[in-house]
């Protein structure tokens, strides 16, 4: 039995399969809209998300499947004093799949370590997210047709950013990436993630204006300034227009660079963007759909 | 001086640093067993000056000995049969270490969940450093000592 705790489970072949898998549910639908019938998805959400949640509830609506859950902490027994591992015991009893949330670092691991079911870690704080990086790669596979020999440039909060993190780090694992990072001096990228970039001799710049690097990027991904993130108002105040994507940028940009955001986009990206062919964070939401369709089936052994 | 005698079968962990021993004893449990066990303290040394030393007898196999790489990899393990040292064990840094460190990452599952172990896992041997098997934060051995 197999679960996602990190985007870093799966191999690149494992990979390839789950992106495969997910263009054949793009294109044909119906073909798997009754896998998963009499089986369900138990969404533990310990922290609002609705778009995750909506997004695993979906998938596995599609494929035919229920789905059972809690979508805050209060309404769970976690308000009555209950552990992670137990409640995932009890789920393991009702349900064949879980997907969870959770504030705290490291609740999936404890969940996976105690479950008889696949467990998907649907966000532990802020360590890991992998099915926004899942989403993030096959979004990159279906409309690029590949996955390495491109340059994207990183755009935004990159120090506190883990879709950003986990991102460079799947990505790390494909043939002729370069990556720019462009953010004001406060939000760089961790020094951590530049010391394996350097041992494992990937090019990366490191660079503050957009304008500048723009045209040379295959893609570029766009992340917002989390409020929550700060603990001085006025630094917030002042980093958080400090990149707007508008049509003049995006005048700058290759015909065929790619703008992708995790969402939720605040004002880094401009609203007449999204009219930009190039603009593909909404189709993004859609791949999102796919590849958690693909995952439920196939830690689910249904392909 | 004071004298403490052979043991026949167990261990004699030697060149502990001077003070460390008694930490060293409730790392290993040895308040747990049911044997002969003597702790010197502040010995004489030629090499440290003042070192602390720890006999057990008792079955080797009933300690845990991977956490001694832990604590001090220096410390010199002697293994005793019939009276005399058959090995001298050399430690390393143990792979995986529990309920020694404590994560203290407010944001960590174990900061909430008491009953949990604090699993730790040596992620750069050379470096000396561990992480936290839940959420991964760093702790680094070399940076502690320095403190």
């Amino acid at each position: 039995m197999k679960h996602l705790l990190s985007p870093l489970d799966f191999s690149t072949e494992e990979l390839d399969s789950l992106f495969h898998l997910a263009d054949d549910i793009e294109r044909e639908p119906g073909k798997y809209a009754h896998m998963c019938a009499g089986k369900k998805l138990a969404t533990c959400f310990y922290e609002p998300s609705t778009r995750t949640r909506l997004s695993f509830e979906t998938a596995m609506l599609n494929l035919g499947g229920n789905v059972i859950g809690f979508s805050d902490a209060a309404s769970s027994s976690a308000s009555k004093g209950e552990s992670v591992a137990d409640t995932t015991r009890v789920i393991c009893c009702f349900a064949d799949i879980c997907a969870m949330r959770h504030p705290k670092e490291g609740a999936a691991y404890v969940a996976a370590s105690r479950s008889s079911i696949p467990i998907i870690n649907a966000g532990d704080g802020g360590h890991q997210h992998p099915t926004q990086t899942l989403t993030d790669l096959m979004t990159i596979h279906a409309l690029k047709g590949r996955l390495g020999n491109f340059t994207i440039g990183l755009c935004g909060d990159l120090k506190f950013g883990r879709t950003v993190h986990s991102l460079i780090n799947a990505l790390v694992r494909y043939e002729n990436v370069k990556f720019i990072f462009i953010s004001p001096e406060e939000l760089r990228v961790p020094d951590y993630i530049i010391e394996m970039l350097k041992e494992k001799e990937i090019p990366y710049e490191e660079v503050i204006n957009l304008e500048s690097c723009i045209p040379q990027l295959d893609l570029l991904y766009m992340t917002r300034v989390q409020r929550e993130r700060f603990f001085n108002e006025e630094d917030y105040v002042r980093l958080k227009d400090f990149y707007i994507l508008d049509r003049a940028k995006m005048a700058l940009a290759k015909q065929d660079c790619l703008v992708l955001h995790p969402l939720p986009r605040v004002n880094e990206i401009s609203v007449e963007v999204d009219e930009d062919e190039r603009a593909v964070y909404f189709k993004q939401v859609q791949y999102g759909v796919y590849v958690r369709m693909a995952l439920i089936l196939t830690l689910l052994e249904l392909v | 001086m004071l004298n403490v005698g052979k043991i026949e079968e167990g261990l004699v962990l030697d060149h502990i640093k001077a003070g460390k021993s008694m930490e060293i004893y409730r790392y290993l449990q040895l308040d747990k067993l049911d044997c002969t066990v003597a702790i010197i303290k502040n010995a004489r040394s030629n090499k440290m000056k003042k070192k602390d030393i720890i006999k057990v007898e008792c079955d080797i196999n009933m300690l845990n000995l991977d956490i001694l790489g832990y604590i001090d990899h220096n410390i010199t393990v002697n293994i005793i049969q019939k009276g005399e040292i058959v090995e001298k064990m050399a430690l390393h840094l143990p792979k995986e270490i529990k309920n020694v460190i404590h994560c203290h990452n407010p944001r960590c599952i174990t900061s909430i969940e008491q009953e949990l172990p604090h699993i730790f896992v040596l992620a750069d041997e050379v470096k000396e450093i561990y992480r936290c098997k839940y959420c991964e934060e760093k702790y680094s051995k070399k940076a502690s000592h320095d403190k």
